[in-house]
């Protein structure tokens, strides 16, 4: 296969909610491609369809509240979205992963770590029982549970929350997945373990050649962990471009200004900037750029003429009539 | 507002973690400045939110003394211990159990300033004050917190904690529900308020980065004790601590970022 | 907490409860005009005739005095003697018992048989034709009484058709109506448990993890979701066997079974005081015992013992 070819593709995706009669725009044509090997970065506020983007890519939208309105997701030449869930089901978990938020929630509850492992290389792989559980075993030692063989028939309560996400991970790894969607899996945990969790996460995506799609509302987190970042907002990706080319020269305002609006111990007392206005309403959908209204570059084209996501220098896209010319906020 | 050997031990309730005689503060002593915003951090569990508890003698301490303007809160009799209470507030992570669902905001504001007797005139202008005062339009005062979004609520429950002209704020993670953009207004707001009513804070959060931004003094809290207290740019300077130093090691994408 | 000092706890809640009954039950009888001595003696019986009766009753002692010997005997299972036909109350329940027992696990099963599988699939297929079936049948098993269910079973199935006996406890055949109209009740309310808590398991974000895992959608249902959804219906289940028992009293008057119930009713008749005694705190004895069995085997299947 080509190598520079990405692992998976998103294209144009439109994904609507309703709910009571109200219908919701979740995401607003994301394009994003995901390479073998690299950590992408997504990072965006909360409602910008950071998760709707994740679960679209499982097949794990909620119906029918979910409606997908256009656009495909590319694996291996094939779509994704149009696929019999029977032959997506064969997919997700084997070939694409995923850990979540909340690893108590995400874990069930009253079966063993080992037990929930097992049952995935078994279904997927065609272990049989003994070989699944040497399988697991050996998986808990990758993530740093394998001091002794207790977490293996330990049920999830009887783990602290960083063991917890690390059985989680466990389980997402086990039968190999050539792409993992990580959504938001420090979020819940102290910020020394967070950092313990990101670099496993680093660790197994160089052991296993994974892709790996991780979601954050954190830019710090995201810096930590990505090789590749894409910004989103309102439910369309503004900008995407690779760590070091994003920090040290973004090309969306939305970009820099998120970046300001982190406080700084470097700059004590400095007033943090702030984006005016609010999130764009969900439920309407506006001409030109949706950042325009809280934007303090916009001029009149921003509010008829859609940016599109281009790119401007090599490997840096932006959605901005200003990208790749100079600005100050 | 000074305290001194605070110690909180919690006869086993049962809770999660907390076992029999589990000493949740442990011989704790700080010294906060008026006019100063003092920064404790520390990770789950580590006993901020109990000493925060401990310092409002909302769960009055097992052994140590508070004292607030010289008075140590310890010795007063109820009816002044609440008169005290009313000059130190204290804002929590969550605006969304903090304001209650049936209240209108006018409501909730005007609860603390009925009590203490303040007439219907000028409680109206008091609260169309603190409202404009924190950014919220005081047209939606008949308002329920329902209608709000989160970032908004969290300034209604500012402008509640600041009705009783209090001097000093205990702040616990005040932001940390939030998305950046909406925790940069409200850090802004915290920081405006302070300088122009001259307020003192006590600064509680899990995030190092934050507590060095907005605090002068900073205290380190692991397993109860304070393990490390200097002035902001001396502990990040020379982190003496080995707990201090992780907690810098792991401020994800590494302190002064951006 | 390990399973022992659980079990020690339970234990000890068991007795709380027992003595506590047998106290109410106690105080409540003496405190109910009417004295079982003037009752025994008739009318034409003399003053002395009275404190004799009273003497062998034991009731012209102090209360006080009664009372702890009754504790004392009840810590011994022995209520004393009927006092219409002189023997053993023990005996008398433990000879009544074994029908009453059979019909309450009998209804049991077949409570359990109907609720707990139309429960699962009307919480798996909701607005399915099992949806409907379900919530007829709880409507149907919560409105109509049992006796009223007893009546119309007999009328169809042993008068108008009769497939079954009309009375009498020979054969298991005669146990099988008076058990449906038992079960079929407290099927209602455990179907609606059973039916809550599975769709409640369903909509648990572990279930969305276990759809990203790629198990099979029954692997994840009949799986994942019921072994959490079962967990609290053990519990429902244990407290809907004693109502079971309970239930069972009625029952039997419908069915001339002579179990538990036709002996306690006579007893009330009767004003045989020892023996409704020993009857109330038998019957809390034994819902005692199967809730405190329903308790150990929650904790010993559920692995998060959820504990005060």
């Amino acid at each position: 296969m080509d190598e520079s070819a990405p692992l998976l593709k998103i294209e144009n995706l439109n994904v609507r909610f309703s709910h009571r009669g109200k219908s919701v725009h979740a995401l607003r044509g994301i394009d994003i491609s995901f390479y073998k090997d690299e950590i992408h970065g997504l990072v965006g506020e909360s409602g910008s369809g950071k998760t709707v983007t994740a679960t679209s890519i499982m097949g794990l939208l909620p119906r029918p509240s979910a409606e997908i309105i256009s656009g495909s997701v590319f694996y291996k030449g094939k779509n994704l979205l149009l696929m019999p869930e029977d032959e997506l089901r064969t997919y997700r978990g084997r070939a694409i992963s995923m850990v979540f938020q909340e690893p108590a929630k995400y874990l069930n509850p009253a079966f063993k770590i080992g037990g929930q492992i097992e049952e995935m290389v078994m279904l997927h792989m065609g272990l049989s029982k003994v070989a699944a559980k040497a399988r697991a075993r050996e998986l808990l030692k990758l993530v740093g549970l394998g001091r002794d063989g207790r977490v293996l028939d330990a049920y999830p309560h009887e783990l602290s929350s960083g063991m917890k996400q690390r059985a989680m991970i466990a389980i997402a790894i086990s039968c190999n997945p050539d792409f993992l969607i990580a959504d938001e899996p420090t979020t819940a945990l102290d910020v020394t373990l967070q950092k313990q969790i990101l670099k496993l996460i680093r660790t197994l995506k160089n052991i296993e050649n994974m892709g790996v799609l991780f979601i954050s509302h954190d830019l710090g987190v995201i810096r930590e962990i990505a090789d590749r970042i894409s910004v989103i907002y309102a439910g369309k990706i503004v900008e995407s471009a690779g760590k070091e080319s994003l920090f040290n020269k973004p090309m969306h305002p939305y970009t820099r200004l998120l970046m300001l609006s982190i406080p700084d111990a470097r700059h004590r007392g400095r007033k943090l900037a702030t984006i005016p206005g609010q999130v764009l309403d969900a439920t309407s959908t506006p001409e030109g750029c949706l950042f325009a209204p809280r934007c303090p570059l916009a001029e009149q084209r921003c509010f008829s003429l859609t940016p599109e996501l281009v790119e401007h220098e090599k490997g840096h896209l932006a959605a901005c009539h200003f990208a790749g010319k100079s600005w100050n906020l | 507002m000074q305290c001194r050997n605070i110690v909180k031990i919690h006869r086993g309730r049962g809770v999660e973690g907390e076992r029999h005689g589990f000493r949740a503060v442990d011989n704790v002593s700080i010294e906060i400045e008026r006019g100063r915003i003092f920064g404790l951090v520390g990770e789950s569990g580590c006993g901020k939110t109990t000493l925060a508890r401990a310092i409002l003698y909302l769960d009055p301490p097992t052994s140590g003394s508070v004292l607030f303007d010289g008075v140590e809160l310890g010795s007063l009799k109820p009816p002044m211990l609440r008169k005290y209470r009313k000059r130190m507030q204290i804002i929590f992570q969550d605006p969304h159990s903090a304001l209650d669902p049936r209240m209108t905001v006018y409501d909730s504001l005007s609860e603390g300033l009925i009590n203490i007797g303040v007439d219907k005139a000028r409680r109206d202008k008091k609260i169309r004050e603190l409202l404009d005062r924190v950014g919220i339009s005081s047209t939606y005062s008949r308002r329920f917190p329902h209608e709000f979004s989160t970032g908004q609520r969290q300034r209604i429950v500012i402008a509640r904690a600041l009705t009783m002209d209090p001097e000093f704020l205990i702040l616990d993670e005040p932001v940390s529900n939030l998305d950046v953009s909406i925790q940069a207004q409200i850090i802004n707001l915290l920081m405006d308020l302070k300088k122009d009513l001259n307020l003192t804070y006590l600064f509680i959060s899990h995030d190092l980065n934050l507590v060095s931004y907005m605090c002068d003094v900073v205290a380190v809290m692991f397993g109860g004790r304070i393990v490390e207290q200097a002035p902001t740019e001396a502990l990040l300077a020379h982190p003496g601590h080995p707990y201090t130093r992780r907690l810098l090691a792991s401020i994800p994408g590494g302190a002064g970022r951006f | 907490m390990d399973l022992a000092r659980f079990i020690a706890k339970r234990l000890l809640r068991l007795v709380l409860t027992v003595l506590l009954i047998s106290t109410i039950v106690f105080f409540v009888i003496r405190v109910i005009p009417g004295d079982p001595a003037l009752l025994i003696a008739g009318i034409d019986a003399t003053p002395s005739d009275i404190a004799a009766i009273r003497a062998k009753l034991g009731t012209d002692r102090p209360l006080s005095a009664q009372y702890f010997d009754f504790l004392w005997k009840v810590a011994h299972l022995d209520f004393g003697n009927s006092m219409i036909s002189e023997e053993p109350v023990t005996a008398l329940i433990l000879q009544r018992f074994p029908l009453t027992l059979a019909l309450a696990v009998l209804g049991m099963v077949i409570g359990t048989v109907i609720a707990i599988p139309i429960g699962i699939l009307s919480a798996v297929k909701p607005w399915s034709a099992w949806d409907y079936v379900g919530l007829v049948m709880s409507q149907l098993g919560m409105a109509i009484p049992s006796f009223w269910l007893g009546i119309f079973l007999l009328l169809v199935f042993a008068v108008k058709i009769p497939i079954f006996p009309l009375f009498g406890a020979e054969t298991l055949a005669s146990l099988v109506l008076p058990a449906f109209s038992l079960g079929f009740a407290r099927a209602a309310i455990l179907l609606r448990h059973t039916r809550a808590s599975m769709s409640e398991e369903l909509s648990k974000e572990y279930i969305i993890a276990a759809k990203a895992k790629g198990l099979t959608d029954r692997m994840i249902k009949y799986k994942h979701a019921l072994k959490n959804a079962l967990l609290p219906i053990i519990t429902v289940a244990g407290i809907e066997f004693g109502y079971m028992l309970g239930g069972a009293i009625i029952i039997e008057q419908v069915f001339s079974l002579p179990g538990l119930g036709r002996l306690f009713l006579y007893a009330i008749y009767q004003r045989d005081f020892p023996l409704i005694q020993g009857g109330v705190v038998f019957i809390a004895i034994v819902f005692s015992l199967v809730n405190f069995a329903a308790d150990v085997l929650y904790s010993v299947v559920n692995p998060k013992i959820r504990l005060e």
